[in-house]
């Protein structure tokens, strides 16, 4: 048997301990700075905006064209926007998502499921500008052929293109919180004479609320925060309009279609971006918060 | 796991060595601008850069927005496809930045309509004023409100972005007033966007830069114009209609704006000179309508004494006569 | 004792379960291998429209005018360097965060603000990194609408995704490892670096390269900093022929990348260059689909090695 090497001197493990500690509190410390670099940034460049723009015309014009001769703040076009594309997505995306994650956990054979869920994900994996120029070059087309007074741009080929690519989202969650309802809730049901589709009906999915719930607030926290497919193939045009069939801008496409037009710091377009990025940021937040909150409870329940 | 990220690290490594030898002089011409005079630019850019290796990028911030960064100095050419207003004068002389007005080439700004409308051939400046002027939003929906035999559908409307040079030209001429505009229409600064729009909507009507209705002509329709209030009757966008002079108001000049301190550097210098060289041919390559001969050798003679200033003094004029723009005195 | 019909009913009301088992089993089959077929059909789409356009010529040329002689050099230059910048930055201090909230950080309230802290970030939506990068990266720090710029912006977007690996892939070794080590007298480092992170390679592997997956499919930031779309030329070098041999001038350089030409080439009507931008998009989804692909193997052969 080799003696085994000898140690280095405690001193310099401590030192090096102390050091470690150190170095890699800073590290947890910069998703902090991350955080406080986004909002600094959205609150001291749209500052200036909401200083000049009173929070009346936010609400009461029906236009967003703060660049215009006579400029409209109506944020609530864009805003509308962003509400049409996710509920189509929505409308998409949680139905299909839920029933899969029921057929996936409760129906499908395991080794169908080994290797139907990492396929599943890969949707997720797909770069948005690809989902766009498909939206925009297949789906739209498409659409025309079944509906053909259907506009270039439309918010409904946009969000049923993002409720596919949002679909991993509330599968994969969906199933692992289905999954983890105990077997013996299960049982019970079959011993009293239910079939599988029952079970899973009323014992699964209600026991696995909180996991589904906190699947469906990241599936609209997605759906808010997508730009591309929007940008790509709902069209440019902010008007406040609730319906699918419509062209319109959200709150994202908005911000990237300025951006291409590249301003200069400090202008009133500048700080429109800025504006809007903010009210898209607590919208999210609000959203991530809620989803936290009930994946935590869910975890608990367990 | 150690030693295949040293691969890795050593693959990469050779490639970037093998690319070292591509790296050219160090030097970047910086031009930014409208969107419209792009087609050209691009053109100028890329064979410039075939030819002599030396870097130019092309920014598309829409006219306004190319001169906030051109007025700063942050850019050396500026493309325009309106002449230099008042305000940017002014910034001009705060920033420090004496520049060269040179027109380029003549646009005819078209007025689009998908190819399958059947139900009009052109159109009167004050009918596209009572669709596109302020007061128009929300009230102008539909087709037979403008003229009563046409369809009973929605107008789909495409036009250009506030920070756009064509935003402003049209909205001058066509509603007497420049960036006064309804607001509820698809806007981009990007015009293929609007083009993608007009082709794919059979109600839809648009504005954009002749290249880019010309270089999809089987899709999309241009309209007669015809300028009622002068008692013209309608003429279509062409190069025959722009050189005679009859397509009005909405024949304009495209501008090349240099920055006089830039033209120091021989980058600078020598794209500015190969850019006037192919200008011609460049904008006939992407369907825009060259000068005449004699308007190309003012602007030369122009570019070679160096004088600065502008031909317009802060007003967007439309229809005038390019021998006429380039007879007048400059104001710097 | 039951009736006849009782026993009759109870029968039916088994058949009907069964029936309707079926057919939601035939339902979900038909929705997953439906909802697998618009992946299918998506890289069909691209490849039909796109693959014919794929050669050493598009490769290896800059963005054109003309659509038959545009390439994606450029592009794929950028994408390259930009990720450079991206793992230099997220690898490190999403090591560091992870390690620190797994082993180090002591259960009271700031830790629990860096962790929800930290969930947040992974939903704030990208674009939003764009707009912090403009303000921050590209006019404050006056980086420029540079590489730089846009690497740390996606830098910051991926940071959650390494650190969530890094704290799941620790979380999965039993305490008994670190009991082992400490008994022996390791310091809490020495029990890290020499006995966790070894076990947990595996694990981060496959965080990281998910997070840069999704960072070279990610075009919203790179706009927003203002990614030029008409580069016809590469950056700077990094590595030069001549002494000091390293040069930071490509950090500063403009750029564009692969999602931004191809979303460039998407706005641009006209066949031709719309099976550009189906090319573009092929080698963009071949990239990141066998990216993430690699991951889930490596997750798989990861959690199938280790015995404890």
């Amino acid at each position: 048997m080799t003696s085994p090497r000898p140690a280095p001197s405690r001193r310099l493990d401590r030192l090096l301990e102390g050091l470690m500690v150190w170095v890699l509190r800073a590290g947890g410390w910069v998703s902090v700075l991350v955080t406080l670099g986004i909002v600094i940034t959205l609150v001291t460049e749209s500052w200036p905006f909401f200083v000049e723009v009173p929070v009346g015309r936010l609400i009461h014009d029906t236009m967003w064209t703060p660049l215009f001769a006579e400029p409209q703040y109506g944020i609530s076009a864009l805003l509308a926007g962003t509400l049409v594309t996710t509920g189509v997505a929505l409308a998409v995306a949680i139905p299909l998502g839920t029933v899969l994650a029921i057929y996936l956990s409760e129906f499908a054979e395991p080794r169908f499921r080994d290797w139907v869920k990492p396929m599943l994900e890969l949707l997720s994996a797909v770069p948005t500008v690809v989902y766009g120029y498909f939206a925009l070059l297949t789906v739209t087309p498409l659409l025309q052929k079944i509906y053909p007074d259907l506009p270039q741009f439309s918010m409904l080929s946009a969000g049923m293109v993002m409720g596919i690519m949002i679909v991993p989202y509330v599968t994969s969650l969906g199933e692992d919180s289905m999954r983890s309802v105990p077997m013996l809730l299960r049982e019970g049901a079959f011993a009293l004479g239910d079939g599988k589709l029952g079970v899973a009906l009323q014992v699964v999915v209600p026991g696995a609320f909180s996991g589904l719930a906190a699947a469906y607030v990241l599936a609209i926290s997605r759906a808010v925060g997508e730009t591309m497919i929007v940008a790509i193939a709902a069209g440019l045009q902010p008007k406040l309009t609730m319906n699918p069939i419509d062209s319109a801008a959200t709150v994202t496409a908005f911000i990237v279609q300025v951006s291409l037009g590249d301003l200069p710091h400090g202008s009133i377009g500048y700080q429109s971006i800025f504006a809007t990025g903010a009210v898209l940021f607590l919208m999210t937040l609000g959203f991530n918060l809620a989803g936290h909150l009930l994946r935590r409870r869910f975890h608990r329940a367990i | 796991m150690k030693l295949r990220l040293f691969d890795i690290f050593g693959l990469l490594a050779g490639l970037f060595w093998a690319l070292s030898a591509e790296v050219g002089a160090g030097e970047v011409v910086k031009i930014d601008g409208s969107s419209t005079v792009y087609p050209i630019t691009e053109g100028a850019a890329e064979d410039f850069q075939k030819e002599t290796g030396t870097k130019v990028t092309v920014g598309i911030s829409g006219t306004g927005g190319g001169f906030k960064k051109f007025n700063r100095g942050e850019t050396d050419v500026q493309a325009a496809s309106r002449p230099i207003l008042q305000s940017e004068i002014q910034a001009a002389k705060d920033g420090g930045v004496k520049y060269l007005e040179l027109p380029i080439a003549y646009d005819a700004l078209t007025v689009v309509v998908n190819a399958k409308n059947d139900w009009l051939d052109s159109i009167k400046v004050s009918e596209l004023k009572k669709i596109w002027e302020p007061d128009a939003q929300g009230k102008v929906t539909k087709w037979n409100q403008v003229r009563a035999e046409w369809p009973d559908k929605e107008i789909k409307l495409y036009g250009a972005g506030s920070d756009s040079g064509t935003f402003d030209y049209f909205t001058e001429a066509i509603n007497g007033k420049g960036k006064a505009s309804r607001g509820d229409y698809t806007a981009s600064e990007d015009d293929n966007v609007l083009v993608q729009g007009v082709e794919g909507d059979r109600y839809a009507l648009g504005y954009m830069g002749y290249s880019y209705y010309a270089a999809h002509q089987k899709r999309l329709k241009a309209l007669g114009i015809e300028w009622d209030a002068k008692e013209k009757p309608a003429v279509k966008p062409s190069q025959q209609s722009v050189l005679a002079g009859t397509y009005n108001p909405l024949t304009r000049p495209l501008f090349l704006y240099v920055n006089l301190n830039s033209l120091e550097r021989p980058q600078v210098k020598k794209f500015v000179e190969f850019y006037l060289t192919h200008v011609e041919a460049l904008a006939q390559e992407v369907k825009y309508i060259p000068l005449p001969s004699s308007a190309y050798g003012k602007v030369w003679e122009r570019f070679e004494k160096r004088n600065i200033g502008t031909a317009f003094a802060g007003h967007t004029d439309t229809a005038v006569p390019i021998d006429e723009i380039l007879n007048r005195p400059l104001v710097p | 004792m039951r009736s006849e019909t009782f026993y009759r009913e109870q029968e039916m009301l088994g058949r009907r379960r069964r029936a309707s088992d079926q057919r939601f089993r035939l339902v979900g089959m038909v929705l997953t291998l439906g909802t697998l077929g618009v992946l299918g059909a998506l890289l069909l789409n691209l490849a039909v429209h796109g693959l014919s356009r794929i050669d050493w010529q598009f490769l290896a040329s800059f963005p054109s005018r003309r659509a038959g002689e545009a390439g994606i050099l450029s592009a794929w230059v950028g994408t390259l360097l930009l990720m450079l910048v991206t793992a230099g930055v997220a690898i490190p201090f999403g090591l560091a965060a992870g390690i620190y909230l797994e082993e180090y950080a002591p259960k009271n309230r700031w830790t629990a603000f860096i962790e929800i802290n930290i969930a947040n970030l992974a939903g704030v939506p990208s674009i939003l990194y764009g707009l912090m990068a403009l303000g921050l990266f590209v006019y404050q720090f006056r980086f420029g609408q540079s590489l730089l710029s846009g690497g740390l912006a996606l830098a910051c977007l991926v940071l959650p995704i390494v650190i969530v690996a890094t704290r799941e892939s620790l979380r999965t070794i039993p305490s008994s490892i670190r009991e082992a080590a400490f008994a022996l007298g390791a310091t809490r480092w020495q029990a890290v670096w020499h006995h966790l992170l070894p076990y947990s390679t595996g694990g981060i592997a496959t965080g990281v390269i998910l997070a840069m997956s999704r960072a070279i499919g990610e075009s919203a930031p790179l706009i927003t900093i203002g990614a030029l779309t008409f580069i016809a030329f590469l950056p700077p070098a990094p590595l030069m022929s001549q002494p000091p041999f390293v040069s930071f001038d490509w950090l500063f350089s403009p750029f564009t990348a692969l999602p931004i030409q191809m979303f460039n080439w998407v706005s641009r009507p006209g066949e031709e260059f719309q099976s550009n931008a189906a090319a573009a998009g092929l080698i963009l989804i071949g990239i990141t689909l066998s990216m993430n692909t690699t991951a889930i193997l490596l997750r798989r052969r990861a959690q199938r090695n280790i015995q404890w």
